[in-house]
C-alpha cells in the first residue's frame, strides 16, 4: 500500500517518452500555428501571381479582386521565361548526371579498394567541403573566359560536375556494403568494374536517388556562379533572371515577380513532395547539405 | 559520424580486398578515381590555389586575356582591405547576421524537432514537409517574396499591422530594421534543416534513458536538460558549425532585398567581394576579400569544434 502510493506520482506524471500515446493539444496548436507561418509566404506568392495589376495600386488585400493569368502571360510574351526554364533544366540535369557518375566511382574506390594516393585524395576532397563557394568564383571566371566558355552551357556546368558532397555521401554508404558480397563476386571471376556495375550500383540505388535529387535541387537554386557566368539574357537561369528583373526595371511589378517566383519554386516543390522521404532521410543520415 | 558508421569503417579498413599485385590495385583504384579527380583538380583545387595567388596581384579587366601578365603587388590588397572602412562594415554586418541568426535558427529547429518527437504521432509527415519546404526553395525566390511581404505600401505584414491599428515601418529601407528583417527571413528559411537533423538525433536517443530519468523523478524539463541536451551534443556542434559556415557566406538575401543598403547596413562580405570583382573588376582585390572570408570560416569552425567539444 505504501509502496503503491509512493510510486503513484511518478506514474501519474506523463513520462517524457510517453507523450507519443497521449498527444498534448497545445503542442499541436503551436505546431499548426508555426506551420501557417511557414506556408503563408508561399500562399501569398501564389495569390500575388494571379492578382491583376490594378490590385497593386490600391490598399493591399489578401485575395485578388479578379484572378488573372495576365502576369504569367507577360512572363512568356515580354520576357523569355521558357528559355530561362530550359536553361535551368539543362544545367541542373547535366550536373546531376555528372555527379551520379563520378561520385559513386570515387566513393567506392575510397571505401572499398586499396590504392596508393587514396588517403591524400580523400583528405583533399573532404577538406573542400568547408571551403566557401566564393573562393573559386574569380579563378573559374578567368579560366572560363580564357577557354571562351563564359556565357555558355559548358561554362555553367563543368565546375559542378564533380562535387565533394556526393563523394562524402557515397563513401559513407559504400562502407556499409558487405565485403563478403564483393568477395563472392571476385570468386566468381568478376573484375572490379563488373563488380561495381553489377553488384554495387544496384544496392546503391536508393542513395543514388537521394544524391540525384539533392544535386538537382541544389543546382536548380544555384545563384552566385550563374550570375557571374551567364552574361546575356539567353543564357540566364531562372534565379539569375528573377533576381535581375527584381532588382532592375521590373522592381515594382509585384504581380509578374510573384509569377516568376512560382515558376522557379513549383517544380522544386513537386520534386520535394513526391520524393520527400528520400530527401529527408538522406539529409538525416548524412546530416549535410540543404 | 555515428558509432555504427565508425565500426563499419574500421571493419572495412581492416579487410581490404586481398591482392598480391599492388600495381594492379593502383591502376584499378585510380581508374575509378580519375574522372572525379581530374574535374576536381581543374575546377576546385586549382582555383583555390589560384585565388590565393591572385590576391597578391592587381588583376583587373585588362589582364583577363593574359592572366600570367598581371602585376604582383605583394600585400597591398590586404593592406588596402584592412584600412578600408567599407570592408569593416561588411565584416560587422556579416557577424551581426551570424551571431543573431545562428542561435535563433538552431533554437527554433530544436524546439520544433522536440515537439514533433515527443508530443506528435499524427500528421508528423505533414509537419515535417511543411517546415522543410523553404529549405529546398530558391533563396532568390524567397527573397523576392519576402521583399513583397515586407513592402510598406502593398505588403501583407504592414497590412496585418494596419488591421491592428499599427502603422508598420518601411522594414528594408530602415537602417536599424533592415538586418533584423533579413535575419528573420533566414531563420524562417533554415529552421527546417535544423529540425530534420535534430529529429534524426533525437530518434537515436534510447527511450530507456528517459525512463531511467523518470524513475529518478526527473520531469519533462529535467529530462530535456539532463538527457536530451547531453545526448544531442555532437548534433548541436555539427549544426552550429554547418549553419555558421553557411551564414558567413550571406549573399542572395541582401543582393535581392536591399542591394546592401540602406547606408551599407546589410552589405555582407560576399556581396562586397562580388561588387569589387564583378562590378568594378578589381579581381585581385576581390580575391583577397575571398581569402579573408576563407580564413574566417576556417577559424570559426576550428573554434567551435574546440570550444563545444571540451565544454560539458
Amino acid at each position: 500500500m505504501t509502496a503503491a502510493s509512493a510510486s503513484a506520482p511518478a506514474l501519474a506524471r506523463p513520462a517524457p517518452g510517453g507523450g507519443r500515446t497521449s498527444p498534448n493539444m497545445w503542442i499541436y496548436v503551436l505546431l499548426v500555428g508555426g506551420l501557417v507561418l511557414m506556408v503563408g509566404p508561399f500562399l501569398w506568392m501564389l495569390l500575388g501571381s494571379i492578382k491583376p495589376q490594378a490590385d497593386f495600386l490600391r490598399a493591399p488585400t489578401l485575395m485578388p479582386s479578379t484572378p488573372t493569368t495576365d502576369n504569367y502571360q507577360r512572363l512568356f510574351d515580354q520576357l523569355d521565361f521558357p528559355r530561362f526554364f530550359f536553361n535551368s533544366s539543362v544545367v541542373a540535369l547535366a550536373v546531376t548526371v555528372g555527379n551520379l557518375v563520378f561520385c559513386p566511382m570515387l566513393g567506392y574506390a575510397l571505401a572499398k579498394l586499396r590504392w596508393r594516393g587514396k588517403r591524400l585524395i580523400m583528405g583533399l576532397v573532404l577538406a573542400t567541403l568547408m571551403v566557401p563557394a566564393g573562393i573559386t568564383l574569380i579563378p573559374n571566371f578567368i579560366l572560363m573566359s580564357n577557354l571562351g566558355l563564359v556565357n555558355s552551357y559548358p561554362g555553367l556546368i563543368l565546375p559542378f560536375l564533380a562535387g565533394p558532397f556526393g563523394v562524402f555521401l557515397m563513401r559513407q554508404f559504400m562502407f556499409g556494403v558487405p565485403n563478403e558480397l564483393l568477395e563472392a563476386a571476385r570468386m566468381d571471376g568478376a573484375n572490379e568494374f563488373r563488380i561495381f556495375w553489377a553488384v554495387v550500383v544496384p544496392i546503391a540505388a536508393p542513395v543514388l536517388a537521394t544524391l540525384g535529387i539533392l544535386t538537382f535541387l541544389g543546382n536548380w537554386n544555384s545563384f552566385l556562379y550563374p550570375l557571374v557566368m551567364a552574361q546575356s539574357p539567353q543564357m540566364y537561369t531562372l534565379p539569375v533572371a528573377l533576381a535581375t528583373f527584381a532588382t532592375g526595371q521590373y522592381q515594382a511589378d509585384h504581380g509578374m515577380l510573384m509569377a516568376g517566383s512560382v515558376i522557379l519554386v513549383v517544380p522544386v516543390l513537386i520534386v520535394f513532395i513526391v520524393f520527400q522521404r528520400w530527401i529527408t532521410e538522406g539529409i538525416a543520415t548524412t546530416g549535410l547539405k540543404g | 559520424m555515428t558509432v555504427p558508421a565508425l565500426a563499419q569503417r574500421r571493419a572495412a579498413e581492416a579487410a581490404p580486398p586481398a591482392s598480391r599485385r599492388p600495381w594492379r590495385d593502383d591502376l584499378v583504384g585510380w581508374t575509378f578515381a580519375a574522372p572525379f579527380v581530374i574535374l576536381f583538380g581543374i575546377f576546385l583545387a586549382f582555383p583555390i590555389l589560384a585565388s590565393f595567388v591572385l590576391s597578391f596581384t592587381s588583376f583587373g579587366l585588362k589582364d583577363l586575356a593574359n592572366p600570367v601578365g598581371s602585376t604582383v603587388v605583394g600585400l597591398k590588397n590586404y593592406v588596402d582591405l584592412f584600412s578600408d572602412p567599407v570592408f569593416w562594415t561588411a565584416l560587422f554586418n556579416t557577424f551581426y547576421f551570424v551571431i543573431v541568426g545562428v542561435p535563433l535558427t538552431l533554437v527554433f529547429g530544436l524546439l520544433i524537432a522536440t515537439a514533433l518527437n515527443r508530443g506528435v504521432s499524427r500528421f508528423r509527415t505533414v509537419f515535417r514537409v511543411g517546415y522543410y519546404l523553404p529549405v529546398i526553395t530558391s533563396i532568390v525566390a524567397i527573397a523576392v517574396v519576402w521583399r513583397f511581404l515586407l513592402d510598406p505600401d502593398v505588403g501583407l505584414i504592414n497590412m496585418a499591422l494596419g488591421g491592428l491599428g499599427i502603422n508598420g515601418p518601411a522594414w528594408l529601407a530602415d537602417p536599424v530594421l533592415a538586418m533584423p528583417s533579413i535575419i528573420a527571413m533566414a531563420v524562417w528559411r533554415n529552421l527546417g534543416f535544423a529540425m530534420i537533423v535534430f529529429l534524426a538525433g533525437l530518434q537515436a536517443i534510447p527511450a530507456m534513458l528517459y525512463e531511467a530519468a523518470a524513475i529518478d523523478g526527473a520531469g519533462r524539463w529535467q529530462g530535456f536538460r539532463y538527457v536530451t541536451l547531453p545526448m544531442l551534443r555532437p548534433t548541436i556542434l555539427f549544426m552550429t558549425v554547418i549553419t555558421t559556415i553557411g551564414y558567413l557566406q550571406l549573399f542572395e538575401e541582401p543582393f535581392v532585398m536591399t542591394a546592401g543598403g540602406p547606408l551599407n547596413k546589410t552589405l555582407s562580405i560576399t556581396m562586397y567581394m562580388y561588387q569589387q570583382g564583378f562590378t568594378f573588376f578589381h579581381q585581385g582585390f576581390a580575391s583577397s576579400i575571398a581569402y579573408v572570408l576563407f580564413v574566417i570560416v576556417a577559424i570559426v569552425a576550428f573554434l567551435q569544434f574546440k570550444f563545444l567539444r571540451s565544454d560539458t
